[in-house]
């Protein structure tokens, strides 16, 4: 009886095992594609909730003559040239108005990802200048911010000899100062199109009449729109709410070229300078009369310092 | 007869198979790209692999926004231009290790492998085999291979001006150490 009992047994467990093991056998070949599923669900389930940033919303620093939510990289140089010229309806003699240009010359550096600084020197009215922009919001790809915010403020100086004075009257220092105010608002709606919003305020300490306002408030909105993985139209305007008298609001049409290194930012403005205190408050060609120019902005970043990843002396892997 | 049954019972208790699950979130990609024109170099420290040691499937997730290049631009143009990274955020490598039964996930060593399965980059997927190591320490192993994929193989375009600069073969460097799963 106990024989029996222990081979039935016996019989009992070994068929039970066999027919566990076929049953793996069986899906065996499902298994290995639903093991690769598991293994992905496993993966996308545990997946931390990291937050991607929006990158690229524009080509670069400048969307045509004024500033871009974009700030230089961190341990990046970006070395500026932009040409301002004369008036194209001045024809061929002038070539165009290309006898007659404004300059600047400038290097912008990123101190952080978020902080970067900027000094330049251009030839309207002999001045330098120094900025600082900052990223304050990032527009975030999904569960996030929808815009991207910065500010930046900017300090520049006339270098230009002081006028002669009739007696008793003394010229002050401050009297070269400019002060602007800006604030960066875009969206990147998709690769193909970026929109801006830039609400200024530019503080002049001297200006002309005592009618006038030492204030200009003005609201510049301007966007791209990618026409190729290279190439954009950028479109810039600021309307001035307070104006000083005899100027126009700046208009400025544009493409961006990216090359490896370089961005070309090529341009027709009524804008004749090229710095925020002279050609959002100061321009004085109009549209309306015909008053356009061709300018650009050539941008060639270098890399400074290295990122981490690559700082432990030369490649280990 | 009360020491056969548990006899039994314990024979059954062995006879299942032992499985493994491992996981990690900071396996280390990193890819080469130059040619004697141009160096391409990028790393990534957030691939994510999983591998089961029983049927030996093995997946990786790579975010391509996590490629760090020496230059921030070439970063940016990687992104925006050649991947698109913003309408395909990941490169995924679903397979299985051909051998899995070779290694031994309970004896600390290394083990030449094979794996075969679908690489999926730019939202083109293509069948590869990878051969690479497995080195079993404790409960972590080390997953490691070296392999080339063409850029031309997945879609990504480059244009003629810079043909020179980019190299038609990509060497891609994986290791990534995994910890046992609980």
């Amino acid at each position: 009886m106990r024989l029996i009992t222990a081979v039935l047994l016996t019989a009992t467990v070994f068929t039970t095992q066999y027919a566990v093991a076929q049953d793996n056998k069986k899906d065996k070949k499902e298994q290995t594609s639903k093991d690769g599923d598991d293994l992905m669900e496993m993966l996308d389930d545990d997946a931390p909730a990291k937050k991607s940033y929006t990158t690229a919303t524009f080509k670069t620093s400048r969307l045509v003559n004024g500033h871009s939510i974009e700030n230089t990289a961190k341990g990046v140089l970006d070395f500026k040239v932009s040409h301002r010229f004369g008036e194209v309806r001045d024809g061929l003699y002038s070539f165009f108005g290309l006898d007659g240009a404004n300059t600047l010359i400038g290097f912008d550096y990123g101190i952080t990802d978020n902080i970067m600084i900027g000094i330049s020197r251009s030839t309207y009215q002999k001045e330098y200048e120094g900025f600082t922009k900052v990223k304050i919001l990032r527009q975030a790809d999904r569960n996030g911010s929808p815009l991207s915010l910065s500010y930046m403020g900017a300090i520049s100086m006339q270098t230009m000899t002081a006028p002669v004075l009739p007696a008793g009257q003394e010229y002050y220092f401050s009297n070269r100062l400019y002060y602007v105010n800006q604030l960066l608002l875009a969206r990147k709606f998709n690769q193909w199109i970026s929109v801006q919003l830039m609400p200024t305020h530019i503080h002049y300490n001297l200006v002309p009449t005592t009618a006038e306002p030492n204030d200009v408030i003005a609201m510049g909105v301007g966007g791209r729109v990618k026409l190729s993985n290279r190439v954009s139209f950028n479109a810039e305007y600021y309307y001035r709410f307070t104006k000083l008298n005899g100027y126009f609001n700046s208009l400025s049409l544009g493409f961006d070229i990216e090359t490896g290194g370089h961005v070309f930012q090529l341009m027709f403005t009524n804008a004749t300078a090229i710095t925020e205190r002279a050609f959002i408050g100061q321009s004085n060609s109009d549209w309306a009369n015909g008053g356009i120019h061709f300018g650009f902005n050539i941008s060639r970043v270098f890399t400074i310092v290295k990122p981490k990843e690559f700082r432990t002396g030369g490649k280990k892997w | 007869m009360k020491k056969f049954i548990i006899t039994m019972l314990i024979v059954c208790g062995f006879a299942n198979t032992y499985a493994q699950k491992y996981m990690t979130r900071t396996g280390k990609v990193s890819f080469h790209a130059g040619t004697s024109m141009e160096d391409i170099d990028a790393v990534s420290n957030e691939a994510a692999c999983a591998l089961d040691s029983k049927e030996g499937a093995v997946v990786f997730q790579i975010p391509i926004k996590s490629f760090k290049f020496r230059r921030a631009l070439m970063e940016e143009h990687f992104n925006e231009n050649y991947m698109e990274s913003d309408k395909y955020s990941k490169a995924e490598y679903k397979g299985k290790v051909t051998d899995v039964s070779g290694v031994s996930f309970g004896k600390d060593g290394t083990y030449n492998v094979t794996t075969s399965g679908k690489l999926t980059i730019h939202n083109v997927t293509r069948d590869v085999t990878v051969p690479g190591t497995i080195t079993v320490k404790g409960n972590d192993i080390t997953v490691a291979a070296k392999f080339k994929v063409k850029p031309a193989d997945y879609g990504i375009e480059i244009p003629s001006v810079v043909k020179d600069k980019i190299a038609k073969e990509v060497e891609i460097v994986v290791n990534a150490i995994l910890a046992a799963k609980k």
